[in-house]
């Protein structure tokens, strides 16, 4: 028997059917029968976020820390366009998201009604799928849709666009269970024979590489165990993007570190004189090849997606596999312990010693100095003094994030949450709030640059009236370092409205917001100050004055290859040049 | 389809051989697509194509299945090896679509076009085109004293042909529907 709701009703049977518990959003006309629902229960929690973009970011840090969906409710018009930016974020970072919308009533879209926007129009470009509901008999199975599209295949955010007539008026639930299949079902078991094809290649690998990503991540924890155990039986060095940190444990003893533009000189020395590259649930995006013409030149390149368009999209490949990475790591290391666990023993222990060389060089080193603090340091101390807690650390984006990634150490998958694809400054400090949400016990920490904390400040508000413990770890240069790291590289020194000028004084407005403020300024107090920050219960705002004008190093400049990396000690004239200077 | 039909090994020479292991030379591919009939699916497709900067040369849609809710888009579309690819693998992930399949890989295809075409004159020129037609096995569907309407199908070919004729004897105005094509055989 179908049960009769209103549209309303439907819309949050829907979401506990899906097991939700926790809903970022903000009001507003077109939503308020969905509010009203919420109002009168208790099974699902709704975080009244500051701004519409920090519930699709807090959504974002929720997912990515949980493995479950984020879901969103705003309004229509502004309401929807505020979270442009997040399910851009989350197509790009390839989080699972379920943004529900309000829209104005049907018998009046067109007609430029009050907080009209076309929502399906403006998002269809920056969701993997959106759906306008013009009929509350399908609202139920347009919801149960929706989320199958978000979290099966490669997962990305969504959108539910559901007119305020639709709200009210009566329809029949569908159970999750009683939803039409979609015909939407991407594979995932791999191909055998070329599964069968990159074990061969592997087996006889003299320089193997592992070139991970955040496909590892997504694709469960089990996806990590199997990859740590590829890498730990084969001897393979393993490297990893931005977005797969923690897949492979920082203390492992394969680890090379991330690879890409600010990688480390092991991981990218690597990639480029390998001779088998298994790239496992990553993209080639820009930011890791360097120049494509010049990228890893003499490897056999197997790569293992579960989306069939990254497949030769910017890298040629020998071999694809075509699945979901923890179905097709199973199966590769089946056949490989089958055909008897062979490698090329003599040649990895050369590439080993090869690779020793190259970590040799210390390309992490930087000048570290008694009367300011390095921003290098500074991660250092945290990265001590929170070893070994339960801590997630986000990140917003420029010089720090890049540092965070260098200097902080990942054991574990979902540890990290950053706005890789998108570089979306102002993700981390409402990330860090989804994350605490996910994991009230667990220490959060947001990495920020003063100038990204700025750009979504007003979730301190969200903070305090949550009490979310995070602590908002503010790398403060005065400066939007990484736009002056490269004005300072391309531009000759001319530092264009790259400063950060009128800065608030963070620690009277984390006193303003309720939170505490704690300033730093000199390295010998730096101690004290990070645990004084750690043992307050409650949310912090930590300004730590950092050297203005370091740079971040080691660096692929734009239009060269892995092999012409600039290290923190090299002279930087003419680092970049010629079509490199069009890149970003 | 096959989205990863591709030739092998350009990757274990140079780094040079790396840039276009497909080759640069630019391909026509007519590309069936059957999709979801439901609304917007057209603007995601051809969204799909304006936003990474692809070309279309010709585009159709009708529904094909009433009952099914489907439709069926026939594309042609240009580009490099490489770049037909990547088309096909982000049609087919789209959550509306059911299959892509490249007529011009997948083996002969038929291919077919209708065009009106008006062409206004007098006397020699008008019997000329008349004349024309015939040949073509275009039909007049509308006429005056001074000008014709017809109707053409056959490949793009044919009616370029037959376009580039009436030219010169009065064409006024043209409107073609774009390519509509099927394999050959069961
Ligand atoms: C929304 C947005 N606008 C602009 C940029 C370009 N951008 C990248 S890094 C950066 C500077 C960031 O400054 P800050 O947060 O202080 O970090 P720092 O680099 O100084 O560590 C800017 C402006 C961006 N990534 N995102
Ligand atoms: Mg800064």
């Amino acid at each position: 028997m179908t049960r009769q709701m209103t549209g309303a009703q439907i819309v949050v049977q829907a979401l506990k059917d899906q097991g939700v518990d926790t809903v970022f959003g903000y009001p507003g006309g077109a939503v308020l029968p969905i509010y009203d629902e919420i109002f009168q229960q208790n099974e699902i929690r709704h975080i009244i976020v500051r701004h519409e973009q920090a519930a699709t970011h807090a959504a974002e840090g929720y997912a990515r820390s949980t493995g479950k969906p984020g879901v969103v409710l705003v309004t229509s018009g502004p309401g929807a366009t505020n979270a442009v930016t997040g399910m851009t974020d989350a197509l790009l970072d390839s989080i699972p998201m379920i943004v529900l919308t309000g829209q104005v009533p049907t018998f009046m879209i067109g007609n430029d009604a009050f907080q009209e926007a076309d929502t399906i129009g403006i998002t269809r470009p920056c969701t993997k799928h959106n759906w306008l509901v013009k009929d509350t008999n399908i609202l139920a199975e347009t919801i149960h849709q929706a989320f199958h599209v978000a979290t099966t295949g490669r997962p990305g955010p969504v959108l539910v666009d559901i007119p305020k007539d639709v709200q009210f008026a009566m329809g029949d639930y569908t159970t999750k269970l009683k939803s039409k299949t979609s015909h939407y079902q991407p594979r995932i078991k791999g191909d055998i024979d070329s599964i069968t094809k990159a074990v061969e290649m592997l087996e006889k690998a003299k320089r193997p590489i592992i070139y991970s990503g955040g496909g590892v991540i997504n694709s469960g924890v089990g996806a990590s165990q199997l990859l740590r155990e590829l890498a730990d039986a084969t001897g393979a060095p393993i490297t990893s993007t931005l977005m797969g940190l923690g897949a492979y444990p920082a203390s492992g003893k394969n680890w090379l570190g991330m690879l890409g533009m600010h990688g480390t000189y092991e991981a990218n020395m690597a990639m480029h004189d390998c001779d088998f590259m298994l790239c496992v649930g990553a993209r080639f995006d820009d930011r890791i090849t360097g120049r494509t013409d010049a990228f890893s030149p003499n490897s056999y390149k197997v790569h293992i997606d579960i989306d069939p368009s990254s497949i030769n999209k910017i890298i040629h490949v020998d071999t694809p596999i075509i699945g979901d990475i923890g179905h097709v790591l199973e199966d590769m290391l089946k056949v490989w312990k089958s055909r008897g666990r062979k490698t090329n023993a003599a040649g990895i222990a050369k590439w080993q010693a090869k690779i020793s060389e190259w970590k040799a060089v210390d390309c992490l080193k930087y000048q570290s100095s008694d009367t300011i603090i390095k921003p290098q340091y500074a991660l250092q101390r945290l990265e001590v003094l929170t070893k070994g807690r339960d801590r997630y650390i986000t990140t917003e984006v420029g010089q720090h994030q890049m540092w965070a990634a260098q200097y902080l150490t990942f054991e574990d998958p979902h540890r990290f949450m950053t706005s890789g694809g998108l570089g979306t400054m102002g993700y981390g400090t409402p990330a860090s709030m989804g994350v605490q949400i996910a994991h009230p016990e667990s220490l959060v920490v947001n990495v920020a640059g003063e100038a990204s904390w700025l750009m979504n400040m007003q979730e301190m508000g969200t903070a305090t009236q949550y009490n979310l413990q995070t602590k908002q770890f503010i790398l403060n240069n005065e400066r939007l370092g990484m736009v002056r790291q490269w004005q300072e590289l391309l531009h000759g020194s001319r530092y264009s409205h790259s400063w950060s000028e009128s800065l608030p004084d963070f620690v009277k407005l984390a006193e303003a917001f309720g939170a505490k403020g704690i300033r730093c300024s000199d390295p010998a107090d730096l101690d004290d100050a990070i645990m004084e920050m750690l043992d307050h219960d409650g949310p912090v705002i930590f300004d730590c004055l950092v050297e203005k004008h370091e740079n971040c190093y080691p660096m692929i400049p734009s239009g060269a290859a892995h092999n012409e990396m600039i290290m923190g000690d090299a002279s930087t004239e003419g680092a970049i040049t010629g079509k490199g200077g069009a890149l970003v | 389809m096959n989205a990863l039909a591709l030739k092998k090994g350009a990757s274990k020479k140079s780094a040079y051989d790396l840039k276009n292991p497909l080759g640069d030379e630019v391909e026509t591919h007519t590309l069936s697509v059957i999709v979801d009939n439901e609304s917007g699916v057209l603007a995601r497709v051809i969204g799909l194509f304006s936003g990474r900067g692809y070309n279309i040369d010709s585009l159709t849609v009708a529904e094909t299945d009433h009952e099914g809710h489907l439709s069926r888009v026939t594309i042609v579309t240009t580009g490099t090896p490489a770049v037909i690819e990547q088309i096909k693998a982000q049609l087919d992930r789209m959550v509306p679509i059911h299959s892509v399949s490249d007529l011009t890989v997948d083996g002969p295809s038929v291919e077919r076009e209708l065009a009106m075409i008006k062409v206004s004159g007098k006397g020699d020129k008008r019997v000329e085109a008349m004349r024309l037609a015939d040949i073509f096995r275009a039909n007049v569907v509308d006429t005056t004293l001074t000008s014709f309407v017809f109707e053409i199908t056959g490949t793009p070919e044919k009616i370029d042909a037959f376009v580039e004729l009436m030219r010169p004897l009065g064409l006024t105005d043209l409107a073609r529907t774009g390519v509509a094509a099927l394999p050959r055989g069961l």
